[in-house]
């Protein structure tokens, strides 16, 4: 082959990649851009929610009022850089009508400003920090999720009036975990509580909480709280229960600890946690019912409280597009019918908070029980429609 | 709870032990830092782990996973290593360096980016009472197996032939050869040993530490000090590295919990400071 064969070759190559990309490139599709991890520590939350919010888009064939649905995929890579850099191309080249994500909150906030000079609508399927309601908030930003406060809040006071007095805390030593043991705190010593002690431990960095669980057992506090997730959490809960930290006190925590993701690798060593979360899989009704068979036959496992805050995203972006008409023209209105949505999902029912942009739902207190495959989380207690403050925020 | 604390920080040294004297005979012997050290680790684990879940024992898994990890090592030592052991240290760094990613990305690759864990077998799965505390049986295990190697190497490099020629190998090899020492060959055996050693390493921790990508940045950082901090080259460097590294590392965590991130890099930089070889110098 000579040169000149090459390089016609490669000038029909490249029109052919020229003209296909001008065929997807129709006005008529509404864009969905996600800025989600698919590569380095958070990959497969960020799976779990693209799968369950397509699975959404799937109920309704992608379409909205005969305009389809088109998912496009920015990879974060848990980078607030890189984040940054994708958003930018998904706005101004792929031009998408809303994004979704993302799911750390260093993220959201490299994010923040970008969103909200373009006006392009972003829906939070994750990350928790609550500045990003609170201080930080828009009407541009719109979170489906949860801010750190919402989960951990009821715990301190439910804990208190079980008869629980005393509480050791425990987290990685970052914004997250600090955020979730302070808003456990308040409400613990409002009900009556005392925090004999807290430990933050090395973010990532820890593997053996071996001399942690040590301190923890000679506090002789009723209960510890904590705060783990990922390989953390695995090690944590399998640690404790060899150090035998359940005969001494109660193991309680923020419910991603024992997420159904790390269930299967935690076993019986996670039999006893009490917890609290926005969704556990045993919530019995028929919503999430539904979404779990729907789930298990597309995705082959059980969904975790991740897919189920993918899959709302999605349900909240065809509600609002529909009382549009699938007119996304304007950006003002749009955010507005995404912050003026209400849907029941998987999780129970949903509305946004008008002052804060943050989601109101339900709080599900729950054990981890030993079941017939494995162990299952059994709801205790559902506080009923939780909202997060957001003091200086003014929508 | 200083009992408790005491068994905590050996066995964590005892890990590091496992890791360092695979890292150090490399280098006495080869003088290439082999940065890809913590990837045999991880590979050790990733395989143990398969092996676990299809045969559903431990011990298998912790019989044949360092021999895989080993044979792996034989494997890059044929196709890379051989070949770069002349060369200039910056292209020794970069290669391993490179098997670092390799590493990363085919462990994703087959056993996808999900934390796994392994269960202890049955038989140490309990805690056992020590002065009125449990204590996890297994970890007392790990303890043990660090114990085990030391005296097999110790045994092996002082009082055997081999261990004669391996020794003859690192102090001077070109009079080794000229006593028809084949030292091509121990060579290739100990790098597969220090191999196998990480994999070793790799499934003894497993069950207490879990599996999951990234596990191989994290205990190489913590190798290389040990190493750095021991003396390199040297099996006591190792365990005097391993020993005190992990009883500041422990202890640090219990006492002053606000420099547990730092404590350790601020032992080795004192160490380098006054003792730039290291502690011990053969």
């Amino acid at each position: 082959m000579n040169i000149k064969n090459i390089i016609i070759k490669l000038f029909f190559i490249i029109l052919i990649g020229f003209y296909s990309s001008s065929i997807s490139y129709s006005k008529d599709n509404i864009k969905i851009g996600t800025l989600l991890p698919y590569s380095g520590v958070y990959t497969v939350l960020g799976e779990e929610i693209t799968n369950a919010m397509s699975l959404a888009f799937d109920e309704i064939d992608n379409t909205i009022n005969g305009k389809s649905i088109e998912i496009i995929r920015g990879d974060t890579e848990v980078k607030p850089n890189i984040a940054l850099q994708k958003s930018r191309k998904l706005i101004s080249s792929d031009k998408v009508d809303i994004l979704v994500g993302p799911v750390s909150s260093s993220v959201a906030l490299a994010l923040r400003d970008i969103v909200v000079q373009t006006k392009t609508p972003l829906i939070i399927p994750n990350a928790g920090a609550n500045i990003l309601t609170d201080a930080k908030c828009s009407k541009f930003i719109t979170r489906i999720s949860f801010s750190n406060y919402q989960i951990n809040a009821p715990m301190g006071t439910w804990l208190a009036n079980k008869g629980i007095k005393t509480a050791f805390l425990l987290a990685p030593n970052y914004a997250a975990g600090k955020e979730m043991m302070s808003a456990f705190k308040e409400n613990f010593e409002a009900a009556g509580g005392t925090i004999l002690g807290e430990e933050y431990t090395p973010f990532r960095k820890t593997k053996d909480f071996g001399p942690y669980l040590a301190r923890v057992k000679d506090s002789g506090a009723e209960a510890v709280y904590v705060f783990y997730a990922g390989g953390e959490a695995i090690n944590f809960i399998k640690q404790a229960h060899s150090f035998g930290l359940s005969n001494v006190m109660k193991v309680t925590g923020a419910g991603w600890t024992t997420s159904p993701l790390f269930l299967p690798a935690q076993k019986e060593a996670a039999v006893g946690f009490i917890g609290s979360l926005n969704y556990v899989p045993s919530i019995n009704t028929e919503a999430n019912k539904l979404f779990i068979t729907s789930y298990k036959n597309k995705f082959g496992r059980i969904p975790s409280e991740f897919a189920v805050q993918g899959y709302d995203s999605g349900k909240v972006i065809i509600e609002a597009l529909k009382s549009l008409s699938g007119d996304t023209s304007n950006k003002d209105d749009l955010a507005e019918a995404i912050r003026t949505v209400s849907i029941v999902g998987p999780r129970g029912p949903l509305t946004i908070d008008k002052n804060t942009n943050n989601v109101i739902q339900n709080i599900y207190i729950f054990e981890v029980i030993a079941g017939k495959n494995g162990p299952e989380l059994k709801v205790l207690d559902t506080i009923n429609a939780v909202q997060a403050p957001g003091e200086k925020c003014n929508l | 709870m200083l009992l408790i604390q005491f068994l905590n920080a050996l066995q964590f040294s005892m890990t590091l032990f496992l890791l360092a004297v695979g890292l150090t005979i490399i280098f006495g012997l080869m003088k290439i830092v082999n940065l890809a050290h913590g990837s045999l680790y991880m590979i050790g684990a990733y395989v143990g782990l398969s092996i676990w879940s299809y045969c559903d024992s431990f011990w298998l898994a912790f019989i044949f996973a360092p021999l895989v990890t080993a044979l792996v090592g034989a494997f890059l030592y044929f196709v890379l290593f051989r070949h770069i052991q002349n060369a200039d240290p910056m292209r020794q760094v970069l290669l391993t360096f490179g098997l670092i990613y390799i590493g990363l990305d085919s462990v994703r690759m087959i056993w996808g980016t999900m934390s796994h864990s392994i269960s202890a077998p049955d038989v140490l799965s309990n805690s056992i009472i020590l002065i009125s505390e449990p204590y996890p049986s297994y970890r007392l295990f790990v303890i043990f197996v660090g114990f085990f190697v030391l005296i097999c190497l110790y045994f092996i490099l002082e009082k055997t032939i081999i261990g004669a020629k391996v020794r003859a190998s690192v102090d001077d090899p070109e009079t080794a050869k000229l006593l028809k020492i084949n030292t091509d060959k121990i060579l290739f055996y100990t790098f597969s040993l220090g191999c196998g050693l990480a994999g070793l390493a790799g499934i003894t921790v497993a069950p207490i530490l879990g599996v999951e990508p990234g596990m191989d940045m994290e205990v190489l950082v913590l190798t290389l000090i040990v190493v750095v901090v021991g003396g390199p080259g040297s099996l006591k460097g190792a365990l005097i590295g391993a020993l005190l590294i992990g009883f500041v590392d422990s202890f640090g965590k219990v006492y002053m919990p606000q420099l547990a991130q730092i404590i350790i890099y601020a032992v080795m930089a004192l160490t380098l400071l006054f003792r730039p070889d290291g502690l011990y110098k053969r």
